[in-house]
């Protein structure tokens, strides 16, 4: 842990060599999001309900998801552009280093300008939170974070199969985004309205439906089932598969010799 | 004869660009998923209340397939890996002697990758997309001069697309790297161009006022062309605009390229 700090401070240091490039950076990075909320405000404006979804609901949907993913890509990135290291060879230098290999890609890359759109989540949340009218109590509290953690962990996952594949096509595969950016655009309305296939792949396949819609409906209030609040950790087992199936890669990886 | 280089650096760019099937399977399955999942959200908007709709149900579905249809043409953030590159690692002064106007050289270039990468990408996207059941799927416009104006606007967006494009690679000569300051730009002008929700859904104020920037005169009216959502004296005004903007970008890139060069710098040896 003492060491992933280490790494931290040091991208840290990076990232502050070129100050005005990493502010501009930071800010573009928060006008992705921002320019998708808009879209979300311009519907509203016109329509004053979406599937029985008001405007600070989707807002306060839209705030989870997005801090959930700009949390995975800050911590994650070194997955994210797992095929540019396969690509260059880099990869190999982590073979051979004593420490688990995922906790050297985790710290190969964090490009904290990318924090941005979780900038923009945060601002997000305490005006959802502030103005969504939500009946608090510690069950409430709880679920909001671990639907935070576990989006986290999911888009982790994610990751970690989109670096799988990589041992095997040595390109990244585009398709993948659906799952990560697509979930971060898309994500922003609750799940259940995209209809009954999406929600069903989302429940089961990917449980993203398990870190947002469900809980979500708990949350602002739609039900009174606290056993809500555990689905985003029940969402979690979803790691396990993708951790085995890094690791399948990690045993076919072939170098690329370049 | 001076047309004939131009066209090679075309047809050049466009086989190399015909090389990447597999990516381009793979870009077209993620925009179908993509589609699908904006065409959805629309239905739920169109239940909770049909009367607010801007265009019809059909016309916005039509303006999403044709949208990831062409998205390689028209999103703002394909840029040339290689004209940056020439820009940031000096190679830029190769080009400089080649007996070429380096504006039209960067804008043939850039609009045959794009070229490239529609071919491919764009006919398996609609003929799927036309076979889709009803309330889903892509319908043929109203009539033959539609189709023909749509034509005619698709190409002039392309063209000011393109141009716009060219219009960042000349900020990069000014500024060197400023990849931030870049796609913030390219993030702004696709939302303004209606590539996160159509112009017709912005409020009416902002909407008049976007209609007569230059981001509209690229995929904006071709999309809504194709449904009829622009038609009659506005396709004749959008046409208009749109010559207009691209006689603007082409000729202010061009003299601002020029004025770069007058103080190029070449970077490193």
């Amino acid at each position: 842990m003492k060491l992933y700090f280490e790494f931290l401070s040091i991208h840290i240091k990076k990232a502050m060599q070129y100050k005005a490039s990493f502010l501009l950076s930071a800010l573009a990075q928060l006008f992705i999001p921002l320019t998708c909320f808009w879209g979300v405000q311009f519907m509203f404006m016109r329509f004053k309900q979406v599937d029985g979804f008001t405007y600070t609901e989707v807002s306060l949907c839209y705030a989870i998801v997005l801090l959930s993913f700009s949390l995975a890509e800050l911590f994650f990135r070194g997955f994210d552009t797992f095929d540019r290291m396969i690509g260059n060879g880099e990869f190999d230098r982590v073979l051979v280093r004593p420490r688990n290999e995922v906790f050297l890609v985790l710290c190969s890359r964090m490009d904290l300008e990318r924090f941005g759109k979780g900038i923009m989540a945060i601002f997000l949340l305490i005006w959802a939170l502030q103005n969504c009218p939500i009946d608090w109590c510690a069950a409430r509290v709880m679920t909001l974070i671990f639907m935070i953690l576990g989006g986290v962990v999911l888009f982790a996952g994610v990751y970690l199969i989109f670096a799988g594949l990589c041992f095997f096509t040595l390109e990244g595969l585009e398709f993948i985004n659906i799952l990560t950016d697509g979930m971060r655009e898309h994500g922003r309305y609750p799940l259940s309205i995209y209809g009954k296939g999406v929600l069903t792949f989302c429940t089961y396949i990917v449980p993203y439906a398990l870190v947002q819609y469900y809980p979500l409906m708990y949350l602002i209030g739609r039900h009174n089932d606290a056993r809500a609040m555990l689905l985003p950790v029940i969402a979690c087992v979803f790691i396990i598969p993708c951790y085995l199936f890094w690791k399948f890669g990690v045993r076919h990886y072939r170098s690329t010799g370049s | 004869m001076k047309l004939k280089k131009y066209i090679s650096f075309f047809r050049l760019r466009c086989v190399t660009g015909l090389q990447y099937r597999a990516a381009a399977l793979a870009g077209i399955s993620t925009q179908f998923a993509w589609g699908f999942l904006i065409i959805f959200a629309y239905h739920a908007f169109y239940r909770s209340d049909p009367t607010a709709f801007p265009m019809t149900l059909q016309a916005t579905v039509n303006y999403t397939w044709i949208q990831q249809a062409f998205l390689a043409m028209f999103a703002s953030w394909v840029l040339d890996g290689d004209i940056l590159e020439e820009i940031t690692s000096g190679s830029i002064s190769y080009s400089l002697c080649r007996p070429v106007d380096l504006y039209a050289m960067w804008y043939t270039k850039s609009l045959s990758g794009r070229i490239s990468k529609v071919a491919l990408r764009a006919v398996p996207i609609l003929v799927v997309a036309a076979l889709l059941p009803a309330g889903y799927n892509l319908t043929a416009p109203t009539d033959l001069p539609t189709f023909f104006l749509f034509l005619l606007t698709m190409v002039l967006g392309a063209l000011n697309s393109t141009a716009f494009t060219l219009l960042i690679y000349v900020l990069t000569m000014y500024t060197l790297s400023s990849t931030g300051l870049r796609s913030l730009l390219l993030t702004l002008a696709d939302f303004l161009c209606g590539g996160v929700v159509p112009l017709p859904f912005f409020p009416p104020a902002l909407r008049r006022i976007c209609e007569l920037t230059p981001f509209a005169a690229t995929s904006n009216v071709p999309y809504r062309v194709y449904s009829g959502d622009i038609a009659g004296t506005n396709a004749a005004f959008a046409v208009g605009l749109q010559i207009f903007w691209l006689l603007v970008l082409v000729l202010g890139g061009h003299t601002l390229m020029k004025n770069a060069l007058k103080r190029v710098v070449i970077q490193g040896g």
